[in-house]
């Protein structure tokens, strides 16, 4: 029964852990606005899910080897590989943020971490009345 | 928990752009200084943004590693009933460009506003994650 249930929750837990990674990356661009070299990074969320599901995070940065008995990377702990945006209007500072472009992906992915509370929140909803009748 | 760092990256900036915020104000404050405690009129100061990473985390904030003098010569105007004015007659000003200051802190008041709601975001975010099964 407990098992069910962690499925149950198991792939909600997933895009709320890989939506928060998100906002704190979405957050260091927009606060680093005003940094000179500094590039904006992201996640490809669709990705990160997937990885995140498969129970295995396979980042771009992992080792790739060519025998077994070579070493492994270490496992990192961010739940995506971090990609680099690539710029739409280069600033001569070196600095990659587009301020109007990640304020509406902050709120975007804001959003999406709410809609996946209530989606949580209706689970155990629904749970609850199959429980109580 | 990812969500906490939007908090210190959001509180790194905004203490960052505060700081800059001072540096306008002492430079717009100083537009009109002509002598200082080294004798020379005043210099425009910038203040030096980078990168603070959190413990190795992806997540970035923003700190001052420094304050720069512009090292552009100042205005020479010609006064020479001045008592600052050289043997020719001229007294430097000095090099602060109002306008250049009052961009900037236009710029700062709009980042640290930004910031201000990144936190708001993260923070509504969070109590929300507190009232799943409620």
């Amino acid at each position: 029964m407990i098992n069910s249930l962690d499925k149950l929750f198991q792939f909600n837990q997933n895009a709320l852990n890989v939506r928060a990674f998100r906002q704190q990356l979405l957050a260091s661009n927009i606060a680093n606005a005003d940094t000179p070299g500094y590039k904006a990074r992201d996640i490809d969320f669709a990705a990160a899910l997937r990885e995140a599901a498969e129970g295995r995070p396979v980042s771009a940065t992992s080792l790739r080897v060519s025998s077994d008995k070579h070493l492994a990377g270490a496992a990192k702990d961010d739940p995506a590989a971090v990609l680099y945006r690539s710029v739409q209007q280069p600033s001569i500072d070196g600095n990659t943020v587009d301020m109007d472009m990640e304020r509406n992906r902050f709120a975007e992915n804001a959003v999406h971490y709410d809609a996946n509370i209530t989606f949580i929140n209706s689970k155990i909803k629904t749970l609850l009345a199959a429980i109580q009748g | 928990m990812s969500l906490l760092n939007v908090f210190e990256i959001a509180g790194s900036a905004m203490t960052a752009q505060s700081q800059r915020l001072n540096v306008v104000a002492s430079n717009l404050a100083n537009a009109d200084s002509v002598t200082s405690a080294n004798g020379q009129a005043y210099r425009a100061k910038q203040v030096l943004f980078s990168e603070l990473a959190f413990g190795g985390a992806t997540g970035k904030g923003v700190q001052v590693t420094g304050v720069i003098e512009d090292p552009s010569p100042g205005k020479q105007v010609y006064d020479p009933k001045h008592p600052m004015a050289d043997a020719q007659g001229y007294v430097t000003m000095p090099n602060v460009s109002v306008v250049d200051e009052m961009v900037n802190m236009i710029a700062a008041a709009r980042a640290y506003q930004n910031n201000v709601e990144m936190l708001n975001t993260a923070k509504s975010l969070l109590l929300k994650t507190l009232t799943i099964g409620q």
